[in-house]
């Protein structure tokens, strides 16, 4: 059901697809820790759970996605449920006028899916003539849309030829039933590639969505390498597609974009194998992976970015005296775990006692499969009750989760840490480690300063 | 199909969940995708609960459509069971599951759990949240007492049983649950009222109540229905089956608490309550009364809220404050008839939509003064720039106070008055603010204590993510400086003029030597003489 759905593991399938392929100046130069980037640690078998699982659907990507790309508007079709979870999601931010939205399926959409079709033109016609700024309009299935077979992608189309350009519309699904949380844009990206123009240019394309700031930044920093042209999936325009061609080089931003880093591939477009831009040491190999792709002096590389690095590291050292030494346990949630708990066991010394994903693409994780320390428990999927009897039972120092979690288990006196603010928080890159660090440093801190004798 | 960009209320089966987290000892196994377990966090955040609601969801997936799901419930029910040994259980579905028709009822009854099993059908497609929670709440509690069903015919108790058997009359308390608006402090207070009157509490449900308490609701003497959108529909029937009067009028407000207390004395046989309690009880009357309160006469005030608080907002507003109502609504479609009449009796139409941008609409149509309303009507108040004090749900966090904040009973009453009226002095003083607008204390960022009701800045309010945005404290921000402003032709100030300003006594000096220059760089003047000084003043005083 849809391309998307929950993958299974493709044990070590595609390894060989993507050797690493750090540069020569990657990490190992001034990195914290130098490390042979090739070897893989030998890490215990991998803990496969298959039970409840509490982690949001694909749907709450919106909130992001739709703060990325102003002129575009999320219309969910779906039920009353998917309404409700994305306002609560979407927590305080309420809008004048909302750039997304639900169509809710009623009784009568259900008896019959002609009437659904009709239905759904006639809102989508209502919002398209009362916002007539929207330039793109993402139709988003839901589990109830997926389950009746309502044809959004027949539906795109039909919007498409009627409204003759003015918008455009395409289709995704985020539903619970085939997504996770962070996979939704994965699903919107995904279904924005068949409608990105073709060009032969050599260009670095950042696949992803960044904050707009961290993203300058990297803008400012790349043109200092001399790297470029640099483009942006998803772009700040819904309209400002890039193109996309055998000259693109691909740089993963998040690791959640499986669909669309292999629609990408299947343009022409090559991905650079790099750790994600987390930390000091993930960001500069990140940078230093698009600039060996653009033949770059690796003496500018160290000259440009090390400074850098220098700094970065300097202010993540009084968070490291924090962190140093304190035990972590990663639920499955935003599919950031892995590169997280690389940073944070490499670059704060925390211990790792368990990093759960939701799913675990091998090939788009295999660099930050090498650099976790040796032994480092991965589970994917999840069974909550025995992951949290596992949590009970190690008594970590800081359990990263999700919100529905994280009250009930600092009742227990377990500190946590939220995993959604990640995703909206600006965290990538050499300047924002430090910032990083802190997220994860301050329930520890204020345990410390709380005093109640 | 129906467009909508904010919903007043959950799913139906949220509903549920409230009414199983509100209570000890039951489990709720629901049958659902992964994604609606975001519904936990409306407990263990927005009520900042210190544990999981009690609900196993099966959390199928797209792969499992095409083998047993059946099977997949049957195993969350028994590990559901085996692992928190629920004294009764809820068995229901979301929107989702109700489309590929497992029935986990059904099966949920066919297993011998040993415990007894509330099979929940909550049509996800047309019912809502509070719906959900009233049914579910009836459906559970006919469940439970389906033994003690008097046979047909039975004679109803007398409501002065007590008297006979010799002990004080009770009651039960029934509608106080997680996510009403303060359910929590409105059980303590209301527990206190009937008290000091001689009246046991006998239940509160679902708020507290283990499904064995449940079995000892035909004993109350009455039942009082504290919250008619949650208990509503059970307190009928509990009077239908097993003869138990209802007490009805919601204690919000003093009118609204004196009738309650008659209409309770009235049922239980009981001398009626002293004419001057409300005046000993509750400071509200001389509050209002008071001199100081005569600013508030005929203030405009729009009312949008569950029926519950919309009703006893508006009767408040317009008995005991002595307000205008000049709008009154309720998402509550199910309890709509109740609020058209007390609308109609304030001489107005009411507003009956679960669309807030309609509600913004009339808001801003009614022009009022205050607004009182959800957490919803707080944003599009804020948005136009009108005071505003919650008063009922849907919540945010901080909603839910820490201190003791009840609305019902007499100390509700001082509540409701420190909180309506605290926003309309803060909205005062904004005023007297704007006022001095141009005065260098009052530079923008100074005012930011008064967000309540400050005009509008931006369309949207992204708190939290902004914050974080605001909150790259590191290296970052070296990047982008901001240059110095640059101010263009600034006058200089003539010996005579200076010789002026320095005869303006000096808590106004600042303000108008802005005020001067401003004057002179719009006009064109390079040399502020005396002459330019008046005329600015001049200027400024129009
Ligand atoms: S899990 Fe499915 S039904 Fe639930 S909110 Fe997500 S898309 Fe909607």
């Amino acid at each position: 059901m849809g391309s998307s759905a929950l993958r299974p593991v493709k044990e070590s399938v595609d390894a060989a697809r993507f050797p690493h392929s750090l540069p020569p100046d990657g990490l190992t130069r001034k990195g914290p820790t130098p490390v042979p980037m090739a070897s893989t640690p030998t890490l215990p078998p991998l803990l496969r759970e298959s039970g409840q699982r509490e982690v949001f659907c694909g749907l709450t990507s919106i909130v992001w996605l739709h703060r990325r790309m102003p002129d575009a508007f999320f219309l969910v079709v779906g039920s009353r449920t998917c309404a409700h979870l994305v306002q609560s999601a979407a927590g305080v931010m309420i809008f004048a006028e909302p750039r997304f939205g639900t169509a809710i399926l009623g009784e009568r959409d259900l008896a019959g899916l002609a009437d659904a079709n009709e239905e759904l033109d006639r809102v989508v016609n209502d919002l398209l003539e009362r916002r007539p700024e929207i330039r793109t309009l993402f139709l988003v299935g839901s589990c109830p849309s997926e389950v009746i077979k309502l044809d959004l992608a027949k539906a795109a189309e039909r919007i498409n030829t009627r409204m003759r350009g003015r918008v455009r519309v395409v289709n995704y699904s985020g539903s619970g039933i085939e997504t996770t949380f962070t996979q939704g844009e994965d699903g919107a990206l995904s279904a924005l590639v068949p409608l990105l123009p073709s060009s032969d240019e050599k260009q670095l394309l950042l696949v992803g969505t960044l904050a707009d700031g961290v993203e300058d930044r990297f803008l400012t920093l790349f043109e200092r390498l001399g790297v470029g042209p640099v483009r942006s999936l998803p772009p700040r325009q819904s309209t400002a597609l890039p193109a996309v061609g055998p000259g693109t080089k691909l740089l993963l931003a998040q690791p959640f974009l499986s669909d669309t880093v292999r629609a990408l591939e299947r343009r022409g477009a090559t991905r650079l194998a790099s750790p994600y831009p987390l930390g000091v040491e993930g960001s500069r190999a990140w940078m230093a992976a698009a600039a060996a792709a653009f033949g770059v002096d690796p003496n500018l590389v160290a000259e440009v970015l090390d400074p850098l690095v220098e700094r970065g590291r300097r202010a993540l050292a009084p968070l490291r005296r924090q962190l140093e030494g304190k035990r972590l346990f990663l639920m499955p949630d935003s599919q950031l775990e892995i590169p997280l708990a690389r940073f944070l066991s490499r670059e704060c010394g925390m211990e790792l006692v368990e990093v759960g994903t939701p799913y675990l693409d091998r090939p788009l994780m295999a660099e930050e499969l090498a650099l976790l320390p040796q032994g480092t428990q991965l589970s994917e999927g999840q069974d909550l009750e025995r992951q949290l009897e596992r949590v009970r039972a190690a008594r970590p120092d800081l359990v990263v989760c999700g919100l529905g979690i994280a009250n009930p288990l600092e009742a227990e006196g377990i500190a946590t840490k939220w995993s959604i603010e990640l995703v909206f928080s600006p965290i990538h890159g050499i300047d924002q480690a430090a910032d990083l660090a802190e997220l994860f440093a301050r329930p520890l801190h204020r345990r410390q300063l709380l005093k109640w004798n | 199909m129906e467009l909508t960009l904010w919903t007043y209320e959950g799913p139906p089966h949220v509903g549920a969940m409230r009414i199983a987290a509100s209570m000890e000892g039951l489990h709720y196994v629901l049958h659902a995708p992964q994604g609606d377990t975001y519904a936990d966090l409306l407990f263990t955040m927005i009520e900042r609960r210190d544990r999981r609601p009690p609900v196993t969801y099966t959390t199928f997936q797209a792969r499992d459509l095409g083998g047993d799901t059946a099977e997949l419930v049957k195993r969350s029910i028994q590990q559901a069971v085996d692992r928190f040994k629920p004294e009764a259980l809820l068995v229901g579905e979301s929107c989702t599951a109700e489309l590929i028709q497992d029935q986990p009822g059904a099966l949920a009854g066919g297993m011998n759990l040993g415990v007894p099993v509330v099979n929940l059908e909550l049509p996800a497609y047309s019912k809502k949240e509070n719906w959900g929670a009233a049914e579910t709440l009836y459906q559970l509690c006919r469940t439970l007492l389906r033994e003690q069903l008097p046979a047909p015919g039975t004679p109803r108790p007398s409501p002065d049983r007590w008297r006979a058997e010799g002990r004080r009359p009770r009651v039960n308390l029934l509608g106080p649950s997680l996510l009403g608006f303060r359910c929590r402090d409105d059980i303590k207070e209301i527990r206190g009222l009937l008290g000091e009157h001689g009246i046991d509490v006998n239940v509160v449900a679902p708020m507290g109540a283990r499904p064995a308490d449940l079995v000892r609701l035909p004993e109350a003497d009455a039942n009082i229905c504290l919250y008619p959108e949650v208990a509503g529909p059970l307190c009928s029937w509990l009077e239908r089956q097993f003869g138990t009067p209802v007490v009805r009028t919601v204690p919000i407000g003093v009118g609204a608490t004196r009738r309650f207390l008659a209409e309770l004395s009235a049922v239980l046989d009981l001398e009626a309550p002293e004419a001057n309690e409300a005046d000993l009880r509750s400071r509200m009357p001389w509050y209002s009364r008071s001199v100081d309160s005569t600013y508030l006469t005929g203030k405009r005030v729009f009312i949008f809220a569950d029926a519950t608080h919309a009703i006893a907002a508006a009767r408040i507003a317009a008995d005991e404050l002595g307000f205008t109502v000049v709008g009154l609504g309720t998402y509550s479609r199910e309890l709509a008839r109740e609020v058209r009449a007390t609308a109609k009796e304030l001489g107005l139409e009411a507003l009956i939509t679960d669309d807030y941008l309609a509600v913004e609409k009339a808001m801003g149509e009614a022009a009022p003064e205050l607004v009182l309303g959800t957490q919803m009507e707080r944003h599009s108040a804020k948005r136009l720039g009108i005071p505003c004090a919650v008063i009922s749900a849907p919540l945010h966090v901080q909603d839910v106070p820490a201190r003791y904040a009840p609305q019902m009973g007499w100390e509700g009453a001082n509540v409701i008055f420190d909180s309506w009226v605290h926003p309309l002095m803060m909205g005062l003083e904004e005023h007297l603010i704007g006022m001095f607008r141009h005065d260098f204390e009052f530079v923008e960022g100074h005012r930011s204590h008064l967000a309540e009701g400050a005009p509008p800045r931006q369309a949207a309010a992204p708190e939290p993510a902004l914050a974080a945005v605001a909150g790259s404290a590191t290296a970052a921000a070296s990047a982008t400086l901001a240059p110095p402003t640059v101010t263009e032709g600034t006058a200089v100030w003539s010996a005579d003029g200076e010789a002026a300003l320095r005869k303006i006594p000096f808590f106004v000096r600042g303000k108008v030597k802005t005020n001067t220059e401003t004057f002179a760089r719009d006009h064109g003047v390079a040399s502020i003489t005396e002459e330019v000084l008046y005329d600015a003043k001049a200027h400024y005083s129009k």
